[in-house]
Formats: structure tokens, C-alpha cells, sequence
């Protein structure tokens, strides 16, 4: 087991060496200059010079990969060239709005998905059934910044241009300050990524509880004479869960990426907008901090899965002793 | 699969009539190979019908981008600041000149509709095709050799996996300049990992069966047996994870386009469309802005999911017997 997930841990980062290198080399190649950036357009030969020794620019690639590192290692992640604030200080403001947007909608997309794949799975070919499997496909084919803005048209503009304020048109409040301002603010995000994200769910859960429910403790556990509720959810659920857990995993990891779109679409300043005026503005420092977080966070999410495996699934324990 | 297992006719009865009518049938029964045999099953299936007839309907919408600008007399790039625009410069919505509304720029949205669904339909189903090939092609190398190939490219597919990447392809594209060929590699790079999953499995499920053995004593080479033997047995998981890698394909591009990262303007694309749409929430006062492109966005990818899922359950039936198969 230890072995396992030294494995996995070490894999994990080579994942972040080569996404670190990646994004430093796409902007060493870049025909943007970091000097011209951060000096504005009127600045002199000799300021840009003197910019590009301040900030090692004129060192070779691995040198200034080197320091990068080392100062990483310290906890230094540098500063943005457009404002000049320390990057910890541009994340720290932004990414509790991604965490409250990411939790919400995880919460959400469980508690719709779920539900509806079971009840798909218990009455396959039923109407509900249908309806089920209706949801899933047209969830599936949903673009997000499509439902967002259909979503913020009929909740907020139709409701608000009639006299009555359902919802507010987006941004955020925090949590701390306002806990029912902070859930108003994110309940149409959080609907909108859960409803999309919820269908894969549906799907998924569907599948795995049909083929669940088809084997024989099933009928062994009929049989036994127990209530139709405890075998569909403590016998069959149980090991239809794995590849559930494997699916949140991954959609976890890549939500940090997933919801830059959900942020653009309601005005939500987190990590994605950030991203997207980071990467306008070629502001490398704050790039590639959120690249890496980004990565962090899916080897993160994996390396939970490889551990909940363990804890779920007893074959997985023993084998890998 | 339906294989052809001919019984020989048996006639019970000997008159020449009815060992004429087992003949004939017989002589149907073999005729009908498994690709007749899966397009009668997908015409008896309503979704799937329907779905082909939107795809179909879109590409020649596409293919006649020129013939509605013609009609109309608007190009896909000209603004009719005059009559696409009210005096205070909010865009006129459907009405008999623009028939789906004008834009912010007093461009015609149906023109810009039908030159955005080539766009769609090009990136769609190029970069499915292409992420197809890298990934049949990294599945059944890896999952045939197995051993250190099998390791490389295995551990090389969860690398990609595990990129986010939607952070790399707005990077990617920022610092490199969008383009439409530029869209295509980036949605090609994330997307032929899963079918390479796919694959592997059933390669490694395959590769010691007797046939692959009988083609080996045979002296066949491990080229040959890789895409002669192997291959076509893999023909119903490609066909239906190309289709359905489609949509997702068209709402990659549409999301970096949305992010101003795709289709450069003013060149339309839908995902363009909806950018101008969301941009200082202009939707909110021109509807027709973002439920034109959205709306054909949604059937679109929703007729390819729809095909994906009809055209599993005909070329497997098998695995959809008893309302089963996810």
C-alpha cells in the first residue's frame, strides 16, 4: 500500500515538473517581452534592460527555471507583471470564490444525479426511466456558458424587467460575511454546473447500479427476505460506488479548469477569470501559478481516489498489501 | 456480431414451391449482413432518426452558408448599421430583413449562423476523426506489445489525462495566437486519451484469442495481425466514441472561441456568436443573440450524442437487451 501511493505520489509530480516546464517554455517562446510588459510602451532600452536583470530574464531558460523552482520551493510564487502584487495575494483573494462554486455544485450535481440514476436503474424502461435517461442526454449536450446565460436570462432579467427580484445578476459575496447572501449570490452558478455535471452522474450511476442489481447476492438478498430500500442502497449502491468515486475524482481535479466558463458567464471573480485576464494580458507569473494550482488539484483529487479505492473496495486493500 | 450462420436448407416438405420460398428466404437471411442488419435496427429507432435528419439538416445549412447570405443579400461580416441597429444602437431583433435578428454590429445572425455551423462542423468532426486515429492507434500498440510499450504509452495517456485542460489550451492559445488549425491540435491533444483507454482493454482482451494465435502460426506479421485481425473487431467501440467525441469536440471549440481563444473574429463561429452575446450582458436586452447560436449549438450536439448512444445499441445489441448498456 505505502508503495502504491509513493507511486502515485511521485508520478503526481512529475505531472506538475512537466506542466511547469510546459508552461515555461510556451512563454519563453512567446513573442511577448515581460520588460515591454511591465515597463509600458514608452520605456527606454536601458529600463527594459534593467527590468530583465531585476527579474533574471536575461539568465538562460534553465537558470531562470532554476530559480523558479527554488523560490516555489520557498513559497515565493513571484509577482505579477501587470499590477505587481505578490501572486499568493491574487490567489488568496480569488480562490475561496472558486472553492465556493466548486463545493456548492459538487453537493448539487450528487444530490440530482445520483438520485436519478437509481431510480433509472431500479425500473429500467419505465417512464420515469425514460425521463431519467432524457435528463441525461440533454444534460450531457449542454454547453455550461449556454445554460448559464439561458438561465440568467429567464431567472434574473424576465423575473427583474417584471418587478421581482429572484436572483441576483451574479458576483459574490463571502461567506463569512453573508452565509444566505453568499448561497443567493452562488445558487445559479451552482444549479447550472450541477444540472450539466449531475447528467453524466445520472448516466454513470444508471450503469453501474444495472449491472449491480443484476448479480446474484442480489437475488441472494431478496431472497433473505430484505426491504427492497436496503438492498438498493446498502447492498447494491456499495459496489456500485467505485467508479462514481473514480468520476468525481477527476471531475474534482478538473473543476479548477471547468469552471472558468460558469465565471465569465456570472461575473464571478475566482481563479478562472483570473486565468482568463491573466492569459489576455500575458502576465506569466499569475499563469503559471494557476496552471500548476490547477494541477495540484487534479493529482490531488486522484491521489484521495487511490486512497478511497482502498477504503471502499477490501480486494483493492489486500491486494496491494 | 451477427455472424452468417447459415443453416442448410432443411425442406421438410418437398413440394418445389415451398423449397423455392426456404430458398429464397434462406438466400434473404444471408444477404442481410450486419450493416443492413444495424441500419434496420437504427431506422426503427425514432432518436436515432431524428437525429440523423438535424445532422443532415445542419450540414447542408452549412454547406449552403453562401446561397443564405445570397438570399438575404447580407454578408457574414457586414454591418448594416442602419437598419441592423435601432438609433440608440441596440440591435433589431427578428423581423422580415433579419430574420433571426441583427447583432451588436448589425450583422445578420442567421448568415453568421450558417458560416459558424461549418466551423462547427469542421472542428467537430476533423478533430474527432484525427483524436480517433491517435488514439486507436496508442490503444492497440500498447494493449498488442504490452510489457514497456505497454508502460510508456499507458503512463504517457494518464500524463494527458491528468493535464487540466482547459488552464493549458487557453494558455496555449494565448501565447501562440488563436487560429482555427490551432483549435484542432489543442481539442485532438485532450481528447484521444479516453478511446486509448478504450482500446487497450479490448486489445489485451483479444490478443490471445485463438484467431490472433491461427494468424501468428499462420506467419502473419505483428503489423498485420495488429490492423488485419485485430482491428476490425474494434470497428463498434470506434465508430460509436468517434460520434460521440464529436459534440464534445464542438463544445471545446465553442467554449474557446467563447473565451475569445478559438475562431478570430469576424470570421462567426458560434462560439464567437455567444461571446458577443455575453459581452456587457447584450443577451439580456437581444435574446435572439444567444438562443440562435445556443439553441444550434444544442441541437447539435445533443442530434451526435443521441446518434452515439442509437447507433451502439444497433451495431451492439447485445449489450442493450433488457433495457441495459448505460
Amino acid at each position: 500500500m505505502t508503495r502504491f501511493i509513493l507511486a502515485r505520489v511521485g508520478f503526481g509530480l512529475l505531472v506538475l515538473f512537466l506542466l511547469s516546464v510546459f508552461v515555461f517554455v510556451l512563454f519563453y517562446v512567446s513573442p511577448s517581452d515581460p520588460a515591454r510588459i511591465i515597463a509600458g510602451d514608452k520605456a527606454t532600452e536601458e529600463l527594459m534592460a534593467q527590468i530583465r536583470v531585476k527579474l533574471g530574464l536575461d539568465q538562460p531558460i534553465y537558470v531562470q527555471y532554476l530559480n523558479f523552482v527554488g523560490n516555489l520551493l520557498r513559497g515565493d510564487i513571484g509577482f505579477s507583471y501587470r499590477s505587481g502584487l505578490p501572486v499568493s495575494d491574487l490567489l488568496y483573494a480569488r480562490v475561496p470564490v472558486t472553492m465556493s462554486l466548486v463545493f456548492g455544485a459538487v453537493v448539487l450535481w450528487l444530490a440530482i444525479g445520483i438520485p436519478i440514476g437509481i431510480a433509472s436503474a431500479k425500473h429500467p424502461g419505465s417512464l420515469r426511466d425514460r425521463f431519467g435517461q432524457g435528463f441525461a442526454i440533454v444534460g450531457i449536450s449542454f454547453p455550461t456558458f449556454v445554460l448559464g446565460m439561458m438561465a440568467l436570462f429567464l431567472l434574473y432579467f424576465l423575473p427583474t424587467k417584471a418587478g421581482v427580484t429572484l436572483f441576483p445578476p451574479g458576483g459574490y459575496v463571502p461567506f463569512a460575511e453573508d452565509p444566505l447572501g453568499w448561497a443567493w449570490h452562488l445558487i445559479l452558478p451552482w444549479t447550472t454546473l450541477a444540472l450539466v455535471v449531475a447528467a453524466v452522474y445520472a448516466r454513470l450511476t444508471r450503469g453501474q447500479m444495472l449491472e449491480v442489481l443484476g448479480q446474484d447476492y442480489i437475488r441472494t438478498a431478496r431472497a433473505k427476505g430484505l426491504t427492497e430500500r436496503r438492498i438498493t442502497y446498502t447492498h447494491a449502491f456499495r459496489s456500485a460506488m467505485p467508479p462514481l468515486v473514480t468520476q468525481l475524482g477527476i471531475d474534482i481535479g478538473l473543476m479548477l479548469g471547468g469552471v472558468i466558463v460558469i465565471e465569465q458567464v456570472f461575473g464571478l471573480l475566482g481563479v478562472g477569470s483570473l486565468a482568463v485576464t491573466s492569459v489576455a494580458m500575458q502576465d506569466r507569473p499569475v499563469v503559471i501559478a494557476i496552471v500548476l494550482l490547477g494541477g495540484v488539484f487534479v493529482v490531488v483529487a486522484n491521489l484521495v481516489v487511490d486512497l478511497l479505492y482502498a477504503v471502499l473496495d477490501s480486494r483493492v486493500r489486500t491486494a496491494a498489501r | 456480431m451477427s455472424l452468417s450462420t447459415s443453416k442448410p436448407p432443411a425442406p421438410r416438405l418437398a413440394t418445389p414451391k415451398t423449397a423455392a420460398i426456404a430458398a429464397r428466404n434462406a438466400a434473404d437471411v444471408q444477404l442481410r449482413g450486419s450493416w443492413s442488419l444495424t441500419f434496420a435496427r437504427l431506422r426503427r429507432d425514432p432518436a436515432s432518426i431524428g437525429s440523423i435528419t438535424v445532422i443532415l439538416l445542419i450540414v447542408a445549412f452549412a454547406l449552403g452558408a453562401p446561397l443564405v447570405a445570397a438570399w438575404t443579400g447580407h454578408g457574414p461580416t457586414e454591418q448594416f448599421r442602419d437598419t441592423g441597429l435601432s438609433p440608440s444602437g441596440i440591435p433589431v431583433g427578428p423581423s422580415a430583413e433579419f430574420l433571426l435578428g441583427a447583432d451588436q454590429l448589425g450583422r445578420d445572425v442567421l448568415v453568421r449562423l450558417a458560416y459558424g455551423a461549418q466551423v462547427s462542423l469542421l472542428v467537430g468532426v476533423v478533430a474527432s476523426i484525427a483524436a480517433s486515429v491517435i488514439g486507436v492507434v496508442v490503444g492497440v500498440v500498447a494493449g498488442f506489445f504490452g510489457g514497456p510499450v505497454d508502460t510508456v504509452l499507458s503512463r504517457i495517456t494518464d500524463l494527458v489525462m491528468s493535464v487540466p485542460f482547459l488552464l493549458c489550451a487557453i494558455a496555449l492559445v494565448a501565447v501562440l495566437g488563436p487560429s482555427l488549425p490551432l483549435s484542432i491540435a489543442v481539442i485532438v491533444f485532450f481528447s484521444w486519451t479516453g478511446l486509448a483507454r478504450v482500446i487497450r482493454g479490448q486489445v489485451m482482451a483479444l490478443r490471445h484469442r485463438e484467431f490472433v494465435e491461427a494468424a501468428r502460426s499462420l506467419g502473419a506479421s505483428r503489423t498485420s495481425i495488429m490492423f488485419r485481425d485485430i482491428l476490425p473487431n474494434l470497428v463498434v467501440p470506434i465508430i460509436v466514441y468517434t460520434t460521440l467525441m464529436i459534440p464534445s469536440a464542438i463544445v471545446f471549440e465553442a467554449t474557446l472561441s467563447f473565451l475569445g481563444l478559438g475562431i478570430v473574429p469576424p470570421t462567426p463561429s458560434w462560439g464567437n456568436m455567444l461571446a458577443d452575446a455575453a459581452n456587457g450582458s447584450l443577451y439580456l436586452i437581444a435574446w435572439w443573440m444567444v438562443v440562435v447560436p445556443g439553441g444550434a449549438l444544442l441541437a447539435l450536439t445533443l442530434a451526435f450524442n443521441l446518434l452515439g448512444d442509437g447507433l451502439r445499441d444497433a451495431l451492439d445489441p447485445a449489450a442493450s437487451k433488457g433495457g441495459k448498456g448505460a
